[in-house]
C-alpha cells in the first residue's frame, strides 16, 4: 500500500524514517554489545560477569542506561565549558551519522553515494576532534595526555588503514559501499581472499583507530586513568561511551563490506549451496533452544518467564525465517549482523587475551611494518591487475 | 523553488565560511580558533558539495578537518600557549595589512560600479561533471601526470627536509 508522500520529498522520506529509527535502535544495541563485552570477559577470566539484573543480566543494559542518565552531570571549574560542552557531541554526532551511511542490508532505505567509502572515512577523521577537545578542554594533565595519545596514534595508523582500503578499492572500481558489494558478488569472490594482507593490515590499524586493546595507550587505565574522558561523567560520558562502541561497529562493518562480502551469504552463486539460505532458521532455533533450557534452570518465576518469552520470540523469528518471502527480506540484514558480530567477538577476544604494547612499539608497528607492507600491498594489486600489459611491456 | 534554493545555499554557505573565518582570526584562544577554523573549512566542503563536486568535498574533510587541523590542535597543545603570547609577535603589519584591504576594497568597489561586464566569463566545460572521481583520477594521473607528480616530488622534498632540520639537533 503506498503511502501519500507528496513527490517533493519523497526521495528523502524512508531514509529519514530509517535514520530516526536507526537513533533510537542504535544506542541500545551498543548497551548490548557492552554487556557482550563483560560477558565474554568473564568468560575468558573465569568468571560469571553481571547475573543481577534479569537472568544472566540481560536488563544489565538498561539498567546501565538509566544510572548513566541519572547521575549528576558535573563541569570541573577551570574547564573551558563550551569546549567541554561540544567535544563529546562532535564525537557522537560524526560517529551516528557514520552509521546512517552504511549498507546493512540491500533492502534498507541507505543513502548510496557515489563517495560512500571515503565519506565515511572523512566523518570518523572529524570525529578524532572530539577526542583531542575533550582532553584539552578538561584542564587536567590525564586528559590531555590521553588526548595527545589518541591523536598521535590515529593520525599514524589512518595512513595504514587508508592503504589497506586501496586494494580493494582497485578491484571494486567505486567508492560506493553499495557498489563494493555488488562487485564481489559479480567477481564471485570475497575480496579477503584476494587481498589477505591488506585484510590484516585492517584489523590491526582498525583496533588501533577504536583505541582497542593491544593499543589502547589513550586511556591506558594503570598509566592515566581513564586518558581524554577522565572528567567527564553521567550523560557526557555516555556519549563519548556511545561513540566509541558505534566506532567499533563502524570499522567492522566496513570490515565485513569491503573484505566479506557484506549481506551476501557464503557462496551466493554455488547453486548446490542453496541450504545456507536456512541457516538462520537454525540459528534463531538454537537461540530458542538454548533460551528455554537456560528457563528451565531458573528458579524465580519472573526469570523463568522472561528467558521463557525470549525463547518464544527467537523460535517465532525462526519460523518466520521458513517463510521464503520473510527470508529472502531480512536475509542480507542477517548475514551481515553475524559478520559484524564476529568481527566485534574477536575484538573483544583480542582485547582480554593480549597486553598492551608501549607507546614507541606502537609507533614503530605503524610507520615500520605497516604503512610499507600496505604500500606494497598496493603496488603488487596494481602490477597483478595490469598483468597484460606488464607481460606485452617487457616483451617488447 | 527550482532557482532559489542552490542561490540560497550558496548565500548561507559564504556566510558560514565569512563568519567562520572572521571568528577565527579574532579569538585571543587558539583553540578557539582552530575550531572556528574546522567551522569555515566545513563550509568550504559544502561549497564543493553545492558544485556536483562531491570527490573534492570528501577530501576537503578528510584532509583539512581530519588530517591538518588534527596536527595543528596537537602542536598547539604541546607548546606553552602562554609563554609564547609573551613573546615578540610577528603580526605587527598594520601599514601592510591595511593597504592590502585598501587595494581589495578599491578593486571590488570597480567590479560592482562596472558591473556585469567588468568580468570575462570563461566558456563552460562542455563534457559531464559525474562520474566525480573518476574524472578527477582521469586528470590527475593521465592528461596532467607530469606536473602532478613533479608536485608530489616537490612535497617530497620539503618533506625530506623538515625530517633533516629536526634530525640535527639530536647529533
Amino acid at each position: 500500500m503506498p503511502l501519500p508522500i507528496p513527490p517533493a520529498i519523497e526521495p528523502y522520506f524512508w531514509p529519514f524514517v530509517y535514520g530516526l529509527v536507526l537513533l533510537m535502535v542504535f544506542p541500545l544495541m551498543t548497551g548490548y554489545i557492552v554487556l557482550l563485552e563483560r560477558k565474554v570477559m568473564a568468560d575468558i577470566q573465569a568468571r560469571l560477569g553481571p547475573m543481577r539484573v534479569g537472568p544472566h543480566g540481560l536488563l544489565q543494559p538498561l539498567a546501565d542506561a538509566v544510572k548513566l542518565l541519572l547521575k549528576e552531570d558535573i563541569i570541573p571549574a577551570l574547564t573551558d565549558k563550551w569546549v567541554f560542552w561540544l567535544a563529546p557531541i562532535i564525537s557522537v554526532v560524526t560517529a551516528l551519522l557514520a552509521i546512517f551511511l552504511i549498507p546493512f542490508s540491500d533492502r534498507l532505505p541507505v543513502p548510496d553515494t557515489n563517495i560512500g567509502l571515503l565519506f565515511v572515512l572523512s566523518l570518523t577523521s572529524v570525529g578524532i576532534l572530539g577526542i583531542i577537545l575533550g582532553g584539552w578542554s578538561s584542564n587536567s594533565n590525564y586528559p590531555l595526555l590521553g588526548a595527545l595519545r589518541s591523536t598521535a596514534q590515529l593520525v599514524s595508523y589512518e595512513v595504514a588503514l587508508g592503504f589497506s582500503l586501496i586494494g580493494g578499492l582497485m578491484l571494486a572500481g567505486t567508492l560506493s559501499l553499495q557498489g563494493i558489494v555488488e562487485a564481489q558478488n559479480e567477481q564471485r569472490m570475497w575480496f579477503i581472499f584476494y587481498q589477505p594482507v591488506a585484510f590484516v593490515i585492517y584489523v590491526i590499524a582498525a583496533l588501533a583507530e577504536t583505541n582497542r586493546t593491544p593499543f589502547d595507550m589513550p586511556e591506558a587505565e594503570s598509566e592515566i586513568v581513564a586518558g581524554y574522558h577522565t572528567e567527564y561523567s553521567g550523560f557526557r560520558f555516555s556519549l563519548y561511551f556511545l561513540a566509541e562502541y558505534s566506532n567499533i561497529v563502524i570499522v567492522c562493518s566496513l570490515m565485513t563490506i569491503l573484505f566479506l562480502g557484506g549481506w551476501m551469504r557464503p557462496f551466493p552463486n554455488v547453486e548446490a549451496l542453496g541450504f545456507i539460505d536456512y541457516f538462520p532458521v537454525l540459528v534463531f532455533g538454537g537461540l530458542g533452544a538454548m533460551s528455554l533450557l537456560g528457563a528451565m534452570r531458573e528458579t524465580g518465576l519472573p526469570q523463568k518467564l522472561g528467558m521463557g518469552g525470549l525463547a518464544g520470540a527467537f523460535f517465532l523469528v525462526a519460523g518466520v525465517c521458513l517463510i521464503p518471502e520473510a527470508r529472502a527480506a531480512i536475509e542480507g540484514l542477517f548475514w551481515f549482523g553475524l559478520k559484524v558480530f564476529l568481527g566485534i567477538y574477536t575484538f573483544i577476544w583480542v582485547r582480554f587475551t593480549l597486553p598492551r604494547y608501549r607507546y614507541d612499539q606502537l609507533m614503530q608497528i605503524g610507520w615500520l611494518w605497516l604503512i610499507p607492507i600496505a604500500i606494497a600491498n598496493v603496488i603488487v594489486t596494481g602490477f597483478v591487475m595490469q598483468w597484460d600489459q606488464v607481460v606485452r611491456w617487457l616483451g617488447n | 523553488m527550482q532557482t532559489v534554493l542552490p542561490n540560497a545555499f550558496f548565500y548561507i554557505l559564504a556566510g558560514v565560511i565569512l563568519g567562520g573565518g572572521v571568528i577565527t582570526i579574532t579569538r585571543r584562544n587558539a583553540v578557539h580558533a582552530a575550531i572556528w577554523l574546522v567551522v569555515t573549512l566545513l563550509g568550504v566542503a559544502g561549497l564543493y558539495l553545492h558544485l556536483n563536486a562531491e570527490f573534492l568535498a570528501a577530501v576537503q574533510v578528510l584532509v583539512y578537518i581530519g588530517g591538518i587541523t588534527v596536527l595543528f590542535l596537537f602542536v598547539i597543545m604541546l607548546v606553552n600557549l602562554e609563554e609564547a603570547a609573551s613573546e615578540r609577535q610577528y603580526s605587527g603589519q598594520w601599514p601592510l595589512g591595511i593597504t592590502c584591504a585598501a587595494l581589495l576594497l578599491i578593486e571590488l568597489g570597480y567590479f560592482i560600479y562596472k558591473g556585469q561586464e567588468a568580468f570575462y566569463f570563461a566558456e563552460s566545460f562542455g563534457g559531464t561533471l559525474q562520474p566525480n572521481t573518476e574524472l578527477v583520477a582521469l586528470a590527475l594521473y593521465r592528461d596532467y601526470l607530469l606536473p602532478f607528480e613533479i608536485a608530489s616530488l616537490l612535497l617530497l622534498v620539503a618533506m625530506v627536509g623538515a625530517v633533516v632540520l629536526a634530525k640535527k639537533d639530536l647529533e
